[in-house]
């Protein structure tokens, strides 16, 4: 058995377009088929299952209809077609296994425009599942995390393997934070008295915290939500 | 040797026996839901343990290079609690979930009238979701929960080519083989089977729809039980053929029922940069 690498952390930052074409193109034809149903199910919000609803159902069986590779992406655009709000996100994730849940994180970007869902963030951010660690990190949460979670996102992307171009928006948000430099530091620090190498991902990060790496002209865009 | 442990209890067990699997040949398995330990009160702890099984614990198998698949339902001993038994109710939404490959552990423990309701209730759902069963035979009055099991299962929409019975021994794997349903026999220390009576048994039954388990929990039990059988088979005669079948081909034949399995581990290093596209061309 080959170890099959899951499916990439960009899923929320991929316009919805794009990876349907990506999708058209890969799947094979019984996939294709029941993509546009799944699809067409969702949009018109259309029958049920026992007590869930066709598109819930279809969001629970897409790895075993699509592939596993394949399942983020197609659960995105269920969840859009849906048009799933903050109240339907919540229910999936919370219902889900930590492939729908991970797949509901990649959706935020594309579905929720406050700050309303961010307990799903923050849930995710709680797991050591690195693959819910690392789809919590993407756009919704650079949108709307604060300071001290964020920080704090970071950080547990570096203690637990999760590389940090993972984190979306990385530059902008790290850019002359002096509290996420000294933690930084502190980590560094920590794992050097411990006699283990520090992560290259954290020099990196912290070389994106100094302010003086940064253009004039981006300082004022600098966020400290 | 390549090794699929058909029920196997991981979250009641810790990372070093996940490398001591991996080590001994184990590339799959399957945890079905059970009793704790501890009674549980509410079925919200149900979901918590059912959310575990599709969550957490095949996080974890991956990290060691194991499949992890699992099965629901409301145990047995459960199935006597009417503060438990509403997770019926729930089961439906589980059981359209990717990987889980069959509706189990279910059947009898004291053989009451609430684990007769349990036990056809689940065989239904197994039925309605394409699901096969898996199916324990109790510890106490062995034989006569066997053939009430059968019976039950002769009544079911299910048919017995979709259910394991599991637990077998000396005394109940006759009437389980003529009954047509697949035979599930686990390997313990001290209870159940040893290794040596499984490998009589084998040699009087044959390899055919045979599965080995270790059956490990919490309890006094051996996660590498199921290489202990095949090590012992190939000592007294078996081909690395009657391993493979008993180990790995009857096991994915049976879950593969289910449609579901998918024997592929996800890299969980985290390390991997993702496709182009799907990270948006960067």
């Amino acid at each position: 058995m080959t170890p099959r690498p899951h499916p990439g952390p960009g899923t929320s930052g991929t316009p919805l377009a794009d990876l349907h074409t990506h999708l058209t193109a890969h799947l094979d034809e019984p996939a294709r088929t029941w993509l546009a149903r799944a699809l067409d199910e969702a949009a018109a919000r259309s029958g049920a299952h026992g007590p869930i609803s066709a598109w819930e159902l279809r969001l629970a069986e897409a790895g075993r209809r699509c592939g596993a590779e394949h399942a983020d992406a197609v659960r995105v655009l269920i969840l859009h077609a849906a048009q799933a709000g903050p109240d339907a996100l919540t229910r999936v994730y919370h219902q889900g296994t930590a492939a729908e849940r991970r797949a509901v994180l990649h959706a935020l970007p594309h579905l929720v425009t406050g700050p309303e869902a961010l307990p799903l963030v923050e849930d995710a951010l709680r797991t050591n599942d690195t693959r819910l660690v690392a789809a919590a990190v993407g756009p919704y949460a650079a949108r709307h995390l604060d300071a001290h979670n964020w920080r704090h996102a970071v950080l547990k992307c570096l203690f637990t393997g999760v590389p940090v171009d993972t984190v979306a928006d990385l530059h902008q948000r790290a850019r002359a934070d002096t509290e996420l430099a000294r933690m930084l530091d502190d980590y560094a620090a920590e794992r050097t008295a411990a006699g283990r190498p520090v992560p290259e991902d954290l020099h990196r990060a912290l070389a994106l915290t100094d302010s003086k790496a940064c253009k004039a002209s981006d300082a004022s865009e600098a966020k400290e939500s | 040797m390549r090794i699929f442990d058909p029920h196997i209890h991981m979250t009641s067990r810790t990372t070093d026996d996940y490398r001591a699997m991996y080590t001994a040949g184990v590339r799959a398995v399957v945890e079905p839901s059970f009793w704790l330990g501890q009674p549980r009160t509410s079925p919200a702890s149900f979901l918590d343990y059912f959310d575990s099984l599709l969550g957490w614990e095949p996080f974890r198998a991956a990290q060691h290079g194991i499949a992890h698949h699992c099965t629901i339902a409301l145990n047995p001993k459960e199935a006597n609690d009417p503060r438990c038994t509403p997770v019926l109710d729930e089961l439906p939404r589980y059981l359209v979930k990717d990987r889980v490959v069959a509706v189990g552990e279910i059947g009898y423990d004291s053989m009451t009238p609430a684990e007769d309701t349990a036990l056809a209730a689940q065989l239904q759902l197994a039925a309605d979701h394409g699901l096969p069963a898996l199916v324990h035979t109790p510890h106490r009055d062995k034989l006569a929960g066997l053939r009430r099991t059968l019976d039950v299962v002769r009544e079911s929409a299910l048919s017995p080519e979709h259910v394991l019975v599991d637990h077998l021994n000396e005394t109940t794997v006759k009437e389980a083989k003529a009954a047509g349903c697949w035979l599930g026999f686990s390997v313990y220390p001290e209870t159940k089977m040893d290794e040596e009576r499984m490998v009589a048994i084998l040699r009087d039954y044959g390899p055919d729809q045979v599965l080995v388990n270790s059956a490990a929990d919490w309890g006094r039990s051996d996660p590498l039980k199921t290489r202990k059988v095949g090590d012992l088979m190939l000592a007294e005669g078996f081909t690395e053929d009657d391993v493979d079948r008993v180990l790995w081909r009857n096991p994915v034949a049976f879950y593969g029922l289910s449609g579901r399995l998918d024997l592929e581990v996800d890299a969980t290093d985290a390390t991997h940069e993702g496709n182009s596209i799907l990270r948006g061309g960067e």
